[in-house]
């Protein structure tokens, strides 16, 4: 039971929040909510706002940004297998193209939901030519996201220049990989994003990523190669850092053991603040 | 209230502050509940008279001003401020200067506070040991590992003696809070926080006294938590990253390939016996 008659300063600032301001924080708590907790925060924020409107709010709000950040994947009801929200997909707001089945898929963020699946219009697919590409790059990529991430999800969407008809122009794939694991007995979850643009000009022969490619059949394979390469090279130095984190980094704060590799001499610590303060009653001076 | 505990437990270390702020203003009548069941980083004030810093928290706190453990005075200027009694007092100062020394070699720089007081049944005593180590590059840091780098450690303990007064009575609950940043690497800057909360309750002789006992228990929990932090942490998240991606080309016995290529081999031993 708080008193409130006890006038304690804290207590008697009591200024009611404005609606809109309440919004904005449920939808602030949403949208930093951990790898796989977002439903436990929602939960949480339902309580605290207590106004169910004002909740509805903040997850109309909160939840497709917090999607398509995340790089959520769900379900298409069709059963063609799963989309993947991310900005590159984007139609609008609700919709996402599904490069790898051509179609668009209509989604319900709040519910995290993909409500219908329709085919795409040719003015959102790319041209034949540039889609001959994005092929064999998902072939590729399917691959290598299929052994190196367990239940990880990918997509190549056509960037820039996916009306080109023809060789000798510059176009823009990019590439997506996500994944996410939550394991909420164990107390953890994570997940992992990368996204690669490969801007390939033909007349160059070149793509962002590696030096040369040499014909269209192979340049799937060898774009996702650069990109495992350069993931394995980022992943060992993570590993590397982690291996410094407790040696090196760590020590920073604190060290394992004092310089003199042995624990604190607590007792002989005392006897020098003992003679301190001897000394220092004696010179009669104040430090 | 609930619902804000788990809110907060929820949110990345580094939006704890933030996060707290938030809630207050949504629930200004839970204030002190918040404020007390929520762990927020050591805030760092000067003394003058002393020219040393020192920490801020509840058990030095009187109003809006912060008791000094070097000088007792309160800042802002108290009239009267709430002052542990005289023994306590001379205990406080050899602790903060015990403490000092203890920081020095385990942190390298640092800020450590001592603040003792007489719980509310007036049996034995109670005391807090805070320490905050800034170990970025801007701060104490040595190495230039670390762009961003606080520890802010808060240690309580309540002492009671035995009726002989050959025993003390140790109850320690310590909270470690680290955040930390490294500098850019090949990888870029990489990021990681945490904290860990742990508990210890013993009897000890009381041969060499009271702070030394203290002083053991707080240098062992210390080491307990700095392990805790660096295999739980560190450890944990080394392996969700890799069962997120897996390091190809190097076979462990629990990754993906390693397990069905393990499968493989026993199907075909199996097979062949």
């Amino acid at each position: 039971m708080e008193d409130r008659i006890q006038g304690n300063l804290e207590e008697t600032e009591y200024e009611e929040l404005g609606d809109d301001q309440k919004v904005s924080i449920g939808k602030w708590f949403l949208l930093n909510a951990p790898p796989g907790q977002v439903l436990q925060v929602a939960k949480d924020v339902r309580e605290l706002l207590t106004d169910s409107q004002l909740y509805d709010r903040a997850a109309s709000e909160a939840f497709p940004e917090y999607n398509v950040r995340s790089m959520i994947s769900l379900e298409m009801p069709d059963g063609s297998g799963k989309v993947l929200l991310t900005k590159f997909g984007e139609l609008d707001r609700s919709h996402f193209l599904v490069p790898r089945t051509a179609s668009v898929a209509v989604v319900d963020h709040v519910k995290q939901m993909c409500t219908e699946v329709r085919p795409a219009d040719d003015e959102e697919l790319p041209s034949a030519y540039v889609e001959g590409f994005r092929f064999c790059v998902d072939v590729a990529l399917l691959k290598y996201v299929d052994e190196a991430f367990q239940g990880g999800e990918c997509s190549v969407y056509c960037t820039k220049g996916k009306d080109l008809e023809k060789s000798g122009g510059e176009f823009e794939v990019t590439v997506v990989i996500s994944n996410s694991s939550y394991s909420p007995k164990n107390f953890r979850g994570g997940c992992w994003q990368s996204v690669w643009g490969v801007l390939i000009n033909e007349e160059l022969h070149s793509a962002s990523l590696q030096g040369t490619i040499s014909d269209g059949k192979d340049a799937g394979t060898v774009i996702v190669n650069s990109i495992e390469h350069l993931e394995s090279v980022f992943l060992s130095n993570l590993e590397e850092q982690f291996a410094n984190l407790s040696d090196r980094t760590f020590k920073e704060l604190r060290r394992k053991l004092p310089v003199t590799r042995t624990l604190f001499a607590w007792d002989k610590a005392l006897q020098l603040s003992l003679t301190r303060e001897i000394t220092r009653e004696f010179s009669g001076n104040r430090r | 209230m609930e619902a804000a505990m788990d809110i907060m437990r929820r949110m990345p270390p580094s939006l704890s502050q933030q996060a707290l702020d938030s809630l207050l203003a949504l629930l200004p009548a839970h204030s002190s509940e918040l404020l007390s069941r929520s762990d927020q980083p050591l805030q760092v004030a000067s003394d003058e008279e002393f020219d040393k810093h020192y920490l801020l928290c509840d058990y030095n706190r009187d109003g809006d001003s912060y008791r000094s453990p070097w000088s007792s005075k309160y800042k802002p200027e108290l009239e009267d401020g709430v002052q542990p009694p005289a023994e306590l007092r001379k205990l406080e100062q050899e602790a903060n200067e015990v403490f000092s020394i203890y920081r020095d070699q385990y942190y390298e720089g640092g800020v450590s506070s001592v603040y003792v007081w007489e719980p509310e049944d007036g049996k034995g005593f109670a005391a807090c040991v805070l320490i905050k180590k800034d170990g970025s590059d801007a701060g104490d840091g040595r190495r230039g590992l670390l762009q961003e780098g606080s520890w802010d450690a808060i240690h309580v303990i309540e002492v009671k003696e035995d009726q002989e007064r050959q025993f003390g009575h140790y109850c320690l609950t310590s909270t470690v809070m680290l955040a930390l940043t490294t500098a850019n690497q090949a990888t870029g800057p990489f990021s990681l926080s945490g904290s860990i909360t742990r508990q210890m309750e013993t009897d000890l002789a009381l041969e060499h006294g009271h702070l030394c006992n203290m002083g053991r228990l707080i240098e062992e929990m210390e080491s307990k938590l700095r392990n805790g932090l660096d295999q739980v942490y560190f450890g944990k998240t080394k392996e969700v990253v890799f069962t997120l991606r897996e390091p190809l080309g190097v076979l462990t016995a629990t990754s993906h390939i390693g397990q069905s290529l393990q499968r493989r081999i026993v199907n075909d031993l199996g097979r062949s016996r």
